[in-house]
This record gives C-alpha cells, structure tokens and sequence, in this order.
C-alpha cells in the first residue's frame, strides 16, 4: 500500500463521506433493538411493521444525506470517492431495498424479526461501499459484507429445506467465486503493486497481454460473473430464487445486481482499461472485452432457452434473469459513456420488475402455497390488480413497449452498435434470443388471462401493502417506458458531471 | 386532430374497465362510439386533406437525448389506411355483437388493437412506429387465444412469433440505420435522405423488407396467417386480415423502400437462377404467393381456411404492386390493401359471424345439406357479393386495384404478369368452389328441418354488410378518390430515392 504511505489519512472528511452507511448501519442496530427488547412477545406482523419502518427511515435518511451533501470527493486515491453517479447508484440501491423491506412486511417466513432487517441493510451498506471504490481491498471486503449477508438471508426460511439448500449451494459456490476473485486481484497486485484501479490500469498499458494478467481477466470475470448470474456461473440463482423467502430472492435479484454490475462496469473500464481487446467481427483482438462477450453470447442463449422448460415461475424468471444478465454485459463489451447510461437505465428498470414480479409471487404463494406455472391459471379473475400489475412486469421483462424494457433494450442495443460496428452479431443474436423469450413470458400472461380458474379455487386475499407496491412499480415501469427521460436525463446528467 | 383517432381508442379500452360489471350492451355500444368517432376523426381528415401535402399532426420532442420525436404525421397513403381502418374497426364491432363471453375484456383488446393500428399509420418517427407496431402484437394474442375457436391457443402463439420474428428483423435495421446515419434522429424523413452505403443498403433492405412481409403474408412466411385467421374470432379474422396484414405492406412501402431504394434497385453482381435483385427476388415470391395461395384455397375443407389463403393470395398481389416501381403499380398496391381491408372483412364476416356462429361447422361438405341459400339468404347474397369483387368483377375495388397491378407488373416483369393471370383465374374457381358448397349445394336426400332453427341475420350484421359492400363499390366505381391523394403522396420527396432508379 505505498499509496497510502504519502496520503494523510483525514478521518474527519472520511466521517463525512460515510454518513450515509453510518446511518444505515445505526437503522439497522435500531431495527433490532426495538424488535429484540421491545416487540418480542407480539405478533410477527407488527414486528416486522415496526422493524420495516425502522430500517426504511434509515434508507430515507441515506437518500437524504446523499442529496444534500457535497457530490465530489476522492479519498485516498480512490479508496472512497463520491460523484453524481455513484450518487446515483447508491439511491437507486437505496430505494430497492425500501420496496424489499416494505415487501418483508406481509411475510411469514421468520420469527427473526429484527435479524432479517438487519441482514438487509448490511447487504446494503456493502453494496454502498462497493458502488463507492476504485479500490481493490475496499471492493473485496464489501463485496463480502455483501454476500455473506445475502447467504444468510436466503436460508432465513428455517422451516424450507429448499431454502436451506439454497442457501447452501450459493454459499458454497459464492465462497468459489470469491476466491476466483481474490486470486485474480491478488494477480493485479503483483503486476501493478497497487490495489487502486486506476494504477493498475497505468501498469497494464502495453503492447502485449501479460499472461498474468490474461488469468486475471479470466478470474475476475469468473468472480462477478458469478454475482451477476451469467453463464456458466449461473448454477446458484434457479435455487436460490426458488428457495429463498420471497423478499429476499426479489433483493438479490434487484438491488444486488444493480450494484454488481456497476461494479463490473467500473473494474472492466477502469482496472483493465488499455487491454481491451475487441469482440468486433472480424477481427477479434485479445483482451477482456471478447472473454465477456462469449459469457454475454452464452448467457442469452443458455438463459432464454432453458427458462421455456420451467414450470416454476421463480425458476422461469431465474433463467430469464440470466439471459437479462447477458444483455447487460453487452453494456460493458461496448464500454462507452453511453452504454454505461444504458445499462444503468436498464438495470435499475429492470430492477424494478423484478421487485415487482416477487411481490405478486409472494401473494400467489400465501394464497396457494408454491409458485408452481399452473397455481396462475385463472389468476385474472381472482385478482385483476395483482395480474394486470405482474402482466405489466413481465411484458416489460420481455421488452414490449411503451413498457421500461422496451427503451431499455432498444437504447442498449443503439450504444452497443455505436462502439462499434463490428458488434452488430452480438445485437443480431440479442435480439433473436429476445424474440426466442417472449414465448415463454407469453405462457405466463396465458395461465393468467387465458385459462379458466381452476372450479375447487379458494378465497384469494390480497394484503392492501401489496398491492400498494405493486400498483407503485408497475406504474414506474409505465411511466419510465412512455417518457424514458425522466430517468435517462438523470443518468445522463451524473455521467456529465462525473466528467466519466 | 387525427391524432384523437389513436387517443380515443385507447381511452375507450380503459373506460371498458370503468363499467359496471356485467354490463355487455353498454359495452358494445360504448366500443362503436369509440369507432365511429375514430372513424369520423379519420373521414374529416380525408376529405380535408389537401392533395400531396404531408399533413403534421403533432411534433413534440420525445427523447431529446437520441433525437427521437413524439412526431404523428399523414399522407395520401396513411390516410387511405386510416380511413380503412376506420371503417373495419366499426364494422368489426357490428359483426361481434354475439360476443357474451368476457365482452368488456374483448372489447379493451379490440380497441387498443385499433388504436395501436392508427398509432403505426400515423408515425412518422420511426421510434414510435415500431412502438406502436409491437403493441398490436399483445391484443392479437388474447383476441384469438381467449375468443377463438379451431386450435386457438397453437394459432395465436404462432401469429405472434412470427410477428415478433420480423419486428425483431425490423428492429435490427432500424437500429442499424439510426446508428449509421449518425444518431441524430429517427424521423423518416431525415433517415429516408441519408445516403446509407450501397453496401448497407444491399443487407438492411431484404431485413427490414422481410420483417415487414411476413406480417403481410409474404409467400414462404405466411404459415401464421391461415392459421392465425381460423381461429381469430370474427372481428379479429377481420382486423386481421383488414388492417393487420396491411402494417406490414404498409411497413415495406414506407420503410423499407424508401428507407434502402438502392438495396432495392440494384442489380447484383451475379445471377442467381435467373434473378438479378432483391426486387426480382421478392418479386418472384408474391408471384408465388399469389398462385400458390390461390391454388391451396382451392382444395380447402374448412370454408373459413379458403378465405384465409385467399387473403395470401390477395397480398401477394400487394406485393407484386410494390416491385413493380412504376406509378400505376405502385398506387395500384396501395388502392389493394383499400379494397382486402374491405373485402377481406366481408369474408370473414360471412364466414365466421353469419355461418358459424349459426351452424357451428365451417366443413364444407356439412354446410352444404343445410341449404343455406334459403334458410339465410343474406348470408348468401352477401357472400355472393363479396365474392365477386374478390374474384375482380368490374365495379368492385378489387378490379380496379388489381388491374392496375397487373398492369405494372406487365411493364416491369412480363413473364411474372402471365402467371398472375393464371393465380387470377384460379382465384375465380375457389370462390365459385367455396360458393357452390357451402351455399347452393344440392342436398340428395330430402332436407330434414334442422333442431334448432338459425337465428335470422341480425341487423348489426347486414349493417356491417351493408358499410363494406358499400365502400367497395363506391371505389370501384370511383377509384379517383382514392387515387387523388395516392399519387400525389408517391411522386412526394419520400419517394425520391425509388424514383431516381427506375421510376416509369
């Protein structure tokens, strides 16, 4: 850490960056003080009402602390640093987790009331600090801060041995990945003696591949690859989607990914920045751009083709999840200012259906106790709110406009054509393999408005706090699809004045 | 103005939501204001339009950040559509006055579909074009999946594949076309005067022009269209083949061909069998879907797959008329997809709402002992009609606007124009055929009066009738009124790009 030898550390401007996480983690300990010494002996629901509300307050006071304070600062070459952007992912993460724990409150998966917000909101102030980091070391440990807390939420169902292997096949080949990852930082360090990005960019440059930087690349990418759900590192997400208690399968497959792959982005153009190489037909050049094109290639492919066999509409969106997961690195091979809008557009979109879809599953799931394909037939008549709300997120997973999806994919797609020309088969595959996932997406919508309701069909109660949340994210993917703006404007804006 | 034809649809599917439950009749009264309105939105823009001008209806910015405009605009040829669309979307409605199962839901599909439809004849960015093309794709589906009949759930996914397949082709070129010309706007006018490179040109017209041809029956991508047809109920059958099919004729003329001309028009450097372009090629193939539409038509047990592959024979000649490239083709296609609109919902209307919807059978051979002739005469009459002009009787729309084709076809491909006559006369033959078996058909033995009595043709249905008759007749009769505003919009600066190579 030669670096940090000339700097002085000024722990006081260090506090200041910090505040948002501070008041995250003081939620948090609040959340379960509250539940541990006062609420014990009451009902779940209004534990976690009261727990909900604590831990949401604390991302309201983040939001906050973020808007108001100071948007440009640099701590430690890059160990800390704070810009509109990451400003801008932050409140994005911050957000989600609101809906996630506002989802929390009608579940009864836990007696633990207090631990699960916890859990939450230590997820969240790691991915804080890892939205917020050019640095390796600081990258890893909230990367961990993260995960750690996201294995533990997936097993909170004690009572599902689903939920139990779940848990366990994402901590096991998490614990995997992770250790691609270190193997791969560590590789950085030995070339560049640094752990900061940018430094390492600077000792990359050259003519030729390292081959120990090759097997960097490679490893790192294996690493997030594995957070993001690409293929081949999909393995964990059909089970842990299934398995997990809703709220948590819907924040790992929102807010965790909107921070990972910032994240992705980031690393890539910014720690490997001069090897680049080229995926650009017909000539490929060596570099960590076409390694993430083939994982792109493979997850659309792999992803849309096996998500038409599922009978489970978690399983189904897991699949789907990845086959998102390889549109979106398209974002990061064409590595340009506008396809990082791009894919923060279409990531936070993205984010929000999936919320979305969760919530209407949950209901499903107290009502008819699994997420099985043919528990939605008929589901139209018994809750035309619900449906309309989750036929709305799925068509705009699928990518029919006016919904969010829809710009979403078309504005990726332009940028990643305007990097370069050359990509043009990657685009061509993306949007056959968009055209292969609407048959499936269809089949839902079909069980839903097509099927007649099964005859032995019981009352369907629908929590008004649901349906609340539901009726807020479909109308923010409706209205973020007819006028894109509102949110590209933003993006564009912190991009500007992040001067990135 | 012209604009509300779009907003007033979809505001009539939401009010569809706001009506107390069970409330079929107001609903279907409230789907026809919706039309009519749509429909006198269309006509006063028709008859105001000034010859040859290309008429803004609203331009607001949209995405300034990639140039894309929120931008409505019509022409000749977008309100010859627009009217078209009007007038079978309030026919449509008469003929599902039976519709009892889920009526508001059919309804809310039916209207967001006509007001999707008006959406795409109406854009002029290209952005909101393919926006409202892809919006058509999702109430097709429950149209036919929830309301259809023969094999509904098989034909609906397919139709909606296959329409998903080529705007997923449509999408790549205009991604394409947008990045290369620079990024700045998605506006027809300014991509149609961009000098994209031959070379482009030569692979983004055959995929934009395909994307679009298959939703227009394009002969070998016109598997969904018979399928999709039979079991679509009625006003679906109609909308279908009415206006659907014509967003992608539609789509190839405003798009495709003026978008890529010189991919159009330039020979390549080798022969490939006998063919020297891509016009050759697509050419060749509305030949073959015109004679080979036609000829399956003709060996058909189910009446309503008779209409169906007529309908891709009628296309092909739309087809046809854009390859011609000469004037009077050209204009030709634009007066056929007029006169299929409306003949082709007559069809279907006959088909589906007045003889199965009483008979519950569309076998030939069934329907033939039940002398329909004298138990629904109008059925019959009707059917007659509507025969004649599809066969191209003079009088009808269907002459005129086939005429013109072949004519143009006679100038540009004389060869091709000789096989045309022979789909055309097959084409005689399968509706005398269709006619002859399901309506006047000897019974050998002595009828037996069926159980149940058919239900007379109600006056929704020979009002329907009526209008479709109606507006065929009065084009053919005076195809000026159409032509006045055709020509004009063809010889606009649009079109500069397919005149300078070989316009007649």
């Amino acid at each position: 850490m030669i670096a940090i030898n000339h700097a002085q550390v000024d722990y006081a401007a260090l506090l200041q960056l910090a505040w948002p996480e501070i008041l995250l983690v003081v939620a948090a300990l609040a959340a379960v003080a509250v539940d541990l010494l006062l609420l014990r002996k009451q009902a779940t629901r209004l534990r976690f009402a009261v727990a909900a509300s604590l831990g949401s307050l604390g991302c309201v006071a983040a939001i906050l602390r973020l808007a108001l304070a100071p948007v440009h600062a640099n701590l430690l070459d890059g160990t800390l640093i704070a810009n509109p952007l990451v400003r801008l992912v932050q409140i994005a993460v911050l957000v989600l987790t609101i809906f996630t724990l506002l989802l929390s409150v009608d579940s009864q998966f836990t007696a633990h009331v207090g631990e699960f917000v916890l859990l939450i909101l230590t997820a969240t102030t790691g991915m804080m600090f890892l939205v917020a980091s050019q640095d390796l070391l600081v990258i890893f440990i909230s990367l961990e801060l993260l995960s750690l807390s996201l294995y533990i939420l997936a097993a909170f169902s004690k009572r599902s041995l689903q939920s139990w292997e779940a848990a366990l096949k994402y901590f096991l080949f998490g614990g995997m990945s992770a250790a691609f990852l270190l193997f791969g930082f560590s590789l950085l360090y030995g070339l560049s003696n640094s752990t900061s990005l940018l430094a390492i960019a600077g000792s990359i440059h050259g003519p030729s591949l390292n081959p120990l930087l090759v097997i960097a690349i490679v490893t790192t990418t294996v690493g997030l690859g594995f957070k993001v759900a690409a293929a081949p590192f999909h393995f964990w997400a059909p089970d842990v989607y299934q398995g997990a208690p809703a709220p948590s399968a819907a924040f790992i497959a929102s807010a965790s990914k909107v921070a990972s792959f910032f994240l992705f982005f980031q690393l890539a153009t910014l720690g490997f920045a001069g090897a680049e190489g080229s995926a650009a037909l017909p000539h490929i050049v060596r570099g960590w751009v076409p390694v993430l094109a083939l994982v792109a290639a493979v997850s659309m492919v792999l992803g849309n083709l096996v998500a038409i066999t599922q009978s489970s509409l978690r399983r189904l969106l897991a699949y789907s999840a990845v086959a998102h997961a390889g549109y979106m690195l398209l974002a990061i091979v064409a590595h340009t200012q506008q396809s990082l809008a791009a894919l923060l557009y279409y990531v936070i979109t993205y984010a929000l259906a999936t919320i979305g879809a969760f919530a209407v599953i949950a209901v499903v799931e107290d009502n008819k106790g699994s997420d099985q394909l043919s528990h939605f037939d008929g589901l139209a008549r018994q809750a035309p709110g619900l449906s309309l709300g989750l036929a709305i997120f799925i068509l705009s997973l699928a990518g029919i406009p006016p919904l969010a999806g829809f710009f979403g994919k078309f504005y990726l797609f332009v940028t990643v054509l305007q990097s370069s020309k050359g990509l043009l088969w990657l685009v061509v595959l993306a949007i056959a393999m968009s055209a292969v996932s609407l048959y499936y997406y269809l089949k839902v919508l079909k069980r839903m408005y097509v099927l007649p309701l099964a005859s032995d069909a019981e009352k369907f109660e629908s929590p008004i706090l649901s349906q609340v949340i539901v009726a807020a994210l479909a109308a923010a993917v409706v209205l973020l699809g007819c006028a894109p703006h509102l949110l590209l404007r933003w993006i564009e804006a912190a991009l500007q004045a992040s001067g990135l | 103005m012209l604009a509300w034809t779009i907003y007033i649809s979809f505001l009539g599917a939401a009010a569809m939501f706001l009506l107390p439950r069970g409330s079929v009749a107001l609903a279907r009264i409230l789907a026809l204001l919706t039309a009519v309105a749509g429909f006198a939105l269309a006509l006063a823009a028709f008859v105001q339009h000034r010859s040859g001008e290309m008429l803004t209806v609203t331009r607001v910015p949209w995405i300034p950040s990639l140039g894309i405009e929120y931008h409505l605009a019509a022409d000749g040829i977008s309100l010859t559509l627009i009217l078209l669309t009007g007038i079978v979307s309030i026919t449509g409605i008469l003929f599902s006055w039976d519709v009892e199962h889920r009526t508001k839901e059919f309804f809310a599909f039916y209207l967001v579909l006509i007001g999707a439809v008006y959406g795409v004849f109406l854009s002029y960015d290209l952005f909101l074009l393919f926006v409202f093309y892809e919006i058509v794709i999702i109430p097709k589906y429950f149209l036919i999946a929830i309301w259809g009949s023969t094999r509904r759930e098989y034909g609906a996914m397919k139709l909606v594949l296959y329409s998903f397949i080529g705007s997923a082709m449509v999408l790549v070129g205009l991604i394409a076309a947008y990045v290369v010309a620079g990024s700045h706007s998605m506006s027809l006018g300014d991509l149609a005067g961009y000098p994209f490179s031959l070379h482009f040109q030569m692979f983004a017209f055959p995929l934009v022009f395909v994307g679009f041809a298959i939703l227009a029956g394009l002969w070998p991508f016109h598997t969904w269209a018979p399928t999709g047809h039979v079991a679509a109920p009625t006003a679906a059958s109609m909308l279908l083949a009415g206006v659907v099919m014509k967003l992608g004729a539609y789509g190839c003329l405003r798009v495709a061909m003026t978008l890529f001309p010189l991919g159009l028009i330039t020979p390549w450097s080798h022969h490939l069998l006998g063919l020297g372009s891509w016009r050759d090629v697509f050419a060749l193939l509305a030949v073959i879907g015109i004679v080979y539409g036609a000829l399956v038509a003709l060996v058909q047990k189910d009446f309503k797959f008779v209409i169906g592959y007529s309908s891709v024979s009628h296309m092909g000649f739309i087809l046809l008329g854009l390859m011609t490239l000469n004037q009077i083709g050209l204009s030709g296609a634009v007066v056929q997809m007029f006169s299929h609109g409306i003949l082709a919902g007559l069809l279907f209307a006959v088909v589906g709402r007045m003889v199965y919807a009483r008979t519950h059978t569309r076998e030939l051979a069934t329907l033939g002992p039940m002398n329909l002739n004298r138990v629904i005469p109008f059925a019959a009459v009707t059917f007659v009609i509507a025969g004649m002009a599809s066969m191209g009787l003079p009088g009808f729309s269907g002459f005129v606007a086939e005429l013109m084709i072949l004519v143009g076809a006679w100038h540009a491909f004389p060869m091709l124009a000789v096989c045309v006559g022979i789909g055309i006369v097959i084409g005689v033959v399968y509706v005398w055929r269709a006619m002859q078996k399901a309506f006047f058909a000897e019974s050998r033995s002595q009828p037996t009066p069926p159980e149940h009595p058919l239900a007379p043709i109600s006056l929704p249905e020979r009002l329907g009738a009526i209008i479709l008759i109606g507006a065929s007749v009065l084009v053919g009769v005076y195809p000026q009124l159409l032509l006045n505003i055709i020509i004009p919009a063809l010889n606009s600066p649009l079109f500069d790009g397919l005149r300078k190579g070989g316009w007649q």
